[in-house]
This record gives C-alpha cells, structure tokens and sequence, in this order.
C-alpha cells in the first residue's frame, strides 16, 4: 500500500481518513500500527520533504529576496504548497461589520497540510483547560479531565520529540511531563534571556517553551516500546522511523520544513511508519465532498472529487475520519446534512485571541555578532501567571494568554534592516555602520490567548457561492467579547511595561482602542471548535470519543471537536484527542463493533 | 502560530513600504514637476488618476507571479520568472545611486558588485501589487535624478563625482527634514534606499556587513557566548 490514484483504491477498508496533517496523521499511525487498513484522502499534491525542502537557500537566491507575495504570504520559502489565505477557485465568506472581525481561513494544498510549516509550538493543555465553565461560568467544559489526555500527551510527545523543562514547582494549569519524555531545552538567545531578566521585576515568569524540535536524538531503542506494547511490529516500524529522523543542527528555519527530520511535520513523522506498516493508501488531490450515510444511519465512506481527472470517485470503509481542519470538517459535515441533530455543526468556532508588540532595545546594540538561529522558533515564553490576580476579580477579561518572543537576530534579507526614522537619512558608509549597529535590536512580543466560545461566531454553508467543483462553501461569521477584547488591550500593556522595564521603547503601537489591538479571527491559525465534544447529545456534536452523536462511527479528530480554546496551542492536543479516540476505534474493531 | 513567523523585521513596526495608493499620489505630483521623463506627459494634478492615464506612465508588468506551487529548491535569478526593465542607462544610474548608499569600505563590498540592481529590477518588474505600486516610485525617481544631477552640474548623476552625487543626496535623504521642493525625490530616495538594504543584507555578504554568522549547522547550542552575556549583565548558564 501506498501513494495511489483514486482508481486503484480498494474496496475493503476498514477506515477512511480525510485529511493528513496532525489529526489525520496521528489516526493513520494509531490504526494502522494496530493492524487496521486505512485510506486517506488528502485534497492537495503529494509533497516530498526530502527533496522539496530548501533547507540552507539564500534569500537572494528566491524571487524578491523570498519576501511574501499574495502567492506566499508567508514568504517564498515556506512550506505551504497550492494555497494560503487564498486558494485558487476554492472562495470562502466572511460576514462582518467591524475590519477586526473578517475570518482569515488558512488552507494549504499539499500532503501533510498545515504541520509541515506551523510553528511547532507543542503545549499542553491543563487540569483548568478542560473545566473552563466550571471555574467561572462561561463557555463549556469538556466530557473529559486532564487525567483522561496525560498518558496520550505522553505518547505524543515521546514519538514526535519536544523539547522543554519540567518546573519545581510545577506552575498552574501548565503541566509539566513525566520524567524524561521531554528533549533537552535549548538556552535563550540574548533578546529572551534580557526578557527574562527583566520580566521578572514585573511578575511574569519566562521559562522554557515546548516545541517539535530534537534537541537531541530520539530514543529509538526504548521509546517503541513504551508506545506499542506488545505489538513487536509495530515496534520496529516505528523504532526505523525514529532512527530515520536527525537531530537538529541548528540552523535553517522551521517554517520552510526540515528535510533531515528534525522537527514534526505529519510528512516526515507519521506518514512514513504507517505507509510502512502496508496498512495505508494515501490518494492525493482527492477533495473530500461529503460523507456517505446508509439507511442504517452509519457512515459507509467518503465522496470526492478526484482533481487529477475532475471526476467525482467514492472510497468507501467500515468508518470515517475527519480530520480536514476544523473549517473544513465542518463544511464536509453541513454538505453532507449529517450528524447534526443538534443544529450545533458550524457553532462556537474558536481562534486564539492574537496581539503583538514590537519594541526597540538600545542593550541589544551593537553585540558582538553571534549565531542565534538556535531551534528556528522560540526557546523561552511566558505562560499566562496571573490566576490568582484574576480569582480576585482584578482583571476585566476572563481566561488568559501566553506571550511568545522573539529577537531579531535570525537571517536578514528582504527588509530594511533599520528604519528611517533611526538612521535620519544615513547614506554610505554611515548607513552600513547604522544597519550593524541596531542589527538584532529588536523585540517582538505576541499573545497567543484564550478566546471563549460565542453564539455569534459560526460557519455556515453560503447560500449562493459555490466552489470550482460545484460544492457549496462556507461562510464565516464572527463577534469579539469583551473578553477577548480586553485581553488583546492587556497583552499590549504588559508589553509596553517589559519594553520600557528592558530601558527600550514601543516601536509599533499600544491602541487606545481595543479593537485595534486584536488580530483578525483566523489569522493565528488555531481554528478550531465548529463540532464540539460534550457529554449531552443537545448541547454537543460529537461525545468523549470524539465520535459524533448521530453516526457513531464518523469521528471527529481534528479541532473541531474542542470545547474550549486555552491557550495552548492546540496541535498537540488535536494529536492526543486523535489517539485517544483511534485507540477506543481500535478496541471496538476488535471487538467486532466496527 | 505566528509560529511560522518568527516576527520578521519588517513585522517589528518598521515603516512599511509605501503605499500603491500612496505611490500613486507621488507620481502624479512627479508627473506634474518633471513633465514625466518616461513619457513625456503631464499630466493634470488635484484629481483621480485613471487606469488608461496610470498605464500610459508606467506600463504595468503583465503576466502572472509565480503562483502558488512555486519549485522552492530551484536557485533563481532576476530575469528567470519576469521579464527586467532597465535599460543600459538605467542600470547604471542605478549602480551609482545603490553604490552611493552602500559603498565599498570596512564592512565589505558595494551594493551593485553583489547583484543588487538586478534584484531592483526584477523587484519593479514583478507582477505583484506591491512591487507595481513601487515601480514609478522608482523609475521616476531616477528619472528625476538625472534632471536635478545635469540642472546642477551639467551632467547624468553617472558622470558626477562622488561629492556632487551627494551634494543631491543630502538634500533628498530625509523625507521628515527634506525642504518641500525635495520631498517628493526625497520619498523616492527613502524607497530606493530600503530596496538597496533589503537586496544588499540578503546576499552573504551583506550578512558579513550586518554581522550575521548564522545559517551554519552546529554540532551545539550554547547560547550567546560570555562577552554576550556580560554586555547584557546576565549570569552565563551553569
């Protein structure tokens, strides 16, 4: 079994799999190292990491010095292949009044999807992520407790490779990992390290990050084990595709892929141990239309159009997995008029609420130069720390973010390195000097925040617009809270106090408006929610096993089924859900319930 | 994820490259001072451009972009997606101006000995908005330069000495201090400049110049070294 044509799929599958990044990825893995035979549908091209990656390219090697064009928004090396915030012939709406409040849906074309250029940003979420409404009314809590997710964040971690550090003590709502599952942390870099000095005189903690990078090499000969017990294939397989994997060498960035298997990117992690298990097709430019249901209520397979031939083709197997984004699942589900009982497919989408900052630090001049490519993201971050200022109702905003930072040391090219307003008109060689001396100055912040579900921020099926294959499209409908809002202004103030506690000052802008200060919903790129889990079939699309209510063998195993959005970015958790919910797929097969 | 993104310097609240609309506003008022030297047409100031008359300007690149499936391994050169528009005077004037702004000298070599003028070129020539919106920034901007330089001193700002050339360029370099006759070349300097640094700290020896030693695999990560450390008042890592 292999990369196939639509034609050559076989009639006797046990699941279909629609999708092949972090969720799809981790559910062919746990099936079919348990023996099950898979298909997965995957909507762009096939993507060959090895060869397609350009790892060490210059920026003046690329077209426009590799800068973002409406092609590649993210610049022309980053690993996204056919699409972006716009794919060709695929629209998407967005209902709004405010600017602030327009969807951004990013969607790429290519086997792996998002995973092969994401940030690889790996949290957990905690004890309180999962009883949010508990704790303070609003929102939902989640059919299940932190308890029920450890051991597959355990899992997930040991096979993809983290690195971070535990804390003694361990901090609120951010757990640390059993002992010895986590890679080495590697130091700050000089911008984080400063922040961390000076964070400090204001409460903030800044500790290690937790990202998909190895630090070191996997432990390929006992982590097999520990993951496939009993299953001695299984072991091998998997053992073959970790000592495949290199360690990180401490350069080229993360964004474009990495062809010597340093970071997780479903292409490199999960795809290959479960091509390997000859247990899975993968059919790509396969776009997933809508689930077929029997009469009997069950999902029989998959309709899609096959975009090498323009064709509608079916596959067809005993269940079905969606994991095509949460945007995307939801629309595949309202086309298919299924497993929505509740009226609640398309409700309560969720991003994570975005705001940044950047500032100019005069102790960063002039450094001796120095190599910081480091892990190509971050090292170090600040989890969000004021749980008790808010227990005592001294914020106005529930739920919290996490600060995310970065120096500007990386690789130049692209941008003028410094801005008129500091070089005063240099020219010649006084410029030159100028561009040196405030190389690596500067500092950004983001956050990466908690937003609450909402009545008023859904997806439905646009009543009109359809796509080039004819199918219906969505149709984004969005409204901040205060919460959110609130949150957006605090993050730019807690900003602003760091940079002038580092004796720098505000280079962007702290807005007097709230609503400036928000990023667009979307554009971080955490979209989830749209088919939520829960534990009451009225209130719920899908229940504990992320299974859908209605058709108890459609399972939900990319973001959509989140509850709530902490905020931890949530791919870590989308693969421990995925394996959670395959391993009880696993068990009914077995027994016979499939 | 901001995550792929790393905040980027021009993400960090550095000025953003002006404008289409922007862009425009200028060439229209460069139309009406220099009796555009692309066409020779003026062209009425005070009211809506229309897309004939902004076409008959500066002619568009057509065509499409590299779309978005791009080969990313492929090591391209300016000229290879889009046709170049300079011709042999312009590319010298370009070279001079770009070597003006960044000359040979301790830090390394000249803008134009490390291909930036092609990468302006191919910049200007690139079917995107924003590269079409910079486009008759700089055309008529370098247009303009040549005027003022023969108006001086009798000669193409080429043929000046390096004190003539930048004789000129004080007077434009800034756009918040430059007297109101040069503030409209002075926004064509400010742009020229910001395309000459963004090509020059994109080749390797740019990196030299700007001080960036990365993009080299290591067998270790060790932080930032002591006299780091020490320069910031941080303790070295046990």
């Amino acid at each position: 079994m292999a990369i196939i044509s639509a034609s050559e799929a076989r009639k006797d599958y046990d699941v279909v799999i629609v999708g092949s990044g972090a969720g799809g990825g981790q559910s062919a893995y746990t099936l079919t190292m348990a023996g099950l035979r898979c298909v997965m549908l995957e909507a762009g091209r096939s993507y060959d990491v090895l060869n397609e990656t350009p790892m060490f390219n210059l920026p003046n090697q690329a077209p426009l010095m590799g800068d973002a064009t409406p092609d590649k928004p993210y610049g022309f090396y980053d690993a996204t292949v056919g699409g972006g915030w716009e794919v060709p012939g695929e629209p998407y709406r967005s209902v709004h009044t405010r600017k602030e409040e327009e969807f951004k849906w990013w969607r790429p074309r290519m086997m792996g999807g998002r995973t092969n250029h994401w940030g690889r940003i790996a949290l957990r979420g905690g004890k309180h992520d999962f009883k949010p409404q508990s704790r303070d009314g609003l929102g939902f809590d989640w059919p299940i407790e932190y308890e029920d997710l450890a051991d597959y964040y355990t899992k997930v971690e040991m096979l993809i490779g983290v690195y971070g550090e535990n804390q003694t003590p361990e901090l609120e709502n951010t757990p640390n990992s059993p002992a010895g599952v986590l890679l080495p942390a590697p130091r700050g870099r000089a911008a984080e390290l400063l922040t961390q000095k000076h964070a400090r005189t204001l409460g903030i903690p800044v500790i290690a990050i937790h990202r998909a990078v190895l630090t070191t090499h996997l432990d390929f000969k006992n982590i097999p084990a520990k993951l496939h017990p009993g299953n001695v294939r299984a072991q091998r397989i998997c053992a073959e595709a970790m000592a495949n994997r290199s360690a990180c060498f401490w350069a080229t960035p993360c964004g474009r892929g990495c062809n010597v298997g340093a970071n997780y990117q479903s292409t490199t992690v999960h795809l290959p141990p479960a091509l390997a298990t000859g247990n899975l097709d993968i059919i790509p430019m396969a776009h997933a239309r809508e689930v077929l249901i029997n009469k009997d209520g069950k999902a029989t397979g998959i309709v899609f159009i096959d975009k090498t031939t323009g064709k509608e083709q079916r596959v067809t197997g005993k269940a079905v997995i969606l994991a095509a984004g949460a945007g995307e699942t939801v629309r595949i589900l309202l086309n298919s008029h299924a497993a929505n009982s509740s009226g609640l497919v398309g409700k309560y989408l969720m991003d994570s609420v975005g705001a940044r900052l950047s500032g100019h630090i005069p102790a960063l001049e002039n450094l001796p130069p120095h190599n910081e490519d480091g892990a190509g993201g971050d090292h170090l971050y600040s989890p969000w720390w004021l749980y008790r200022e808010q227990r005592a109702g001294k914020l106005d905003f529930a739920r919290g973010y996490h600060i995310e930072m970065g120096g500007s040391r990386h690789m130049p090219g692209g941008a003028n390195p410094v801005p008129d307003d500091m070089t005063r008109g240099s020219y010649g060689t006084k410029f030159k000097e100028d561009a040196r001396r405030y190389y690596g100055s500067f500092v950004g912040f983001a956050a990466r925040g908690e937003m609450i579900p909402n009545e008023d921020c859904y997806a439905d099926l646009d009543p009109t617009t359809k796509d080039k294959f004819g199918i219906p499209v969505l149709r984004f409908h969005w409204k901040w809270s205060d919460h959110e809002l609130n949150q957006a202004a605090h993050a730019e103030k807690t900003f602003a106090a760091l940079f002038e506690a580092m004796g720098g000052t505000v280079r962007g802008k702290v807005h007097s408006d709230r609503h400036d200060a928000i990023e667009n919903p979307g554009s971080i790129i955490h979209e989830v929610g749209g088919a939520i889990i829960g534990d009451d079939a009225k209130k719920s699309v899908c229940d504990k096993w992320s299974r859908t209510w209605d058709v108890k063998n459609l399972l939900l195993c990319d973001g959509a089924p989140f509850a709530s959005n902490a905020d931890k970015n949530p791919t870590l958790t989308i693969m421990a859900l995925a394996w959670r919910a395959c391993d009880r797929l696993i068990d009914d097969a077995r027994k016979g319930n499939l | 994820m901001i995550d792929p993104n790393m905040p980027r310097l021009v993400q960090l609240g550095l000025p953003d490259r002006v404008s289409r609309r922007a862009a425009m506003q200028w060439v229209m008022a460069a139309v009406a001072a220099s009796a555009c030297a692309t066409t020779g047409k003026a062209l009425p100031v005070g009211r809506t451009v229309t897309p004939q008359e902004e076409a008959a300007i500066q002619p568009a690149p057509t065509g499409a972009g590299y779309g978005p499936d791009p080969k990313l391994t492929t090591i391209y050169k300016p000229g290879d997606l889009w046709p170049l528009t300079f011709n042999a005077d312009q590319r010298k004037l370009a070279a001079a101006l770009a070597d003006t702004i960044i000359p040979n000298d301790h830090l390394g070599p000249a803008a134009a000995e490390v291909g930036v003028v092609e990468m302006i070129d191919e910049w200007i020539s690139a079917p995107y908005p924003q590269q079409r919106g910079d486009r008759p920034v700089i055309l008529d901007g370098m247009a303009w330069l040549d005027k003022e330089s023969k108006a001086r001193f009798a000669k193409t700002f080429v043929d000046l000495t390096e004190a003539q050339r930048q004789a000129i360029c004080d007077d434009i370099c800034f756009a918040s201090t430059a007297k109101p006759a040069f503030k409209t070349p002075s926004r064509f300097f400010g742009k020229f400049r910001s395309l000459c640094a963004s090509a020059y700290y994109a080749t390797p020896q740019g990196w030299n110049a700007i001080g960036y030693v990365g993009n080299v695999a290591l067998e270790k990560f060790d932080g930032p070294p002591a006299e780091v450390l020490e320069k910031l008042g941080l303790t070295p890592a046990k």
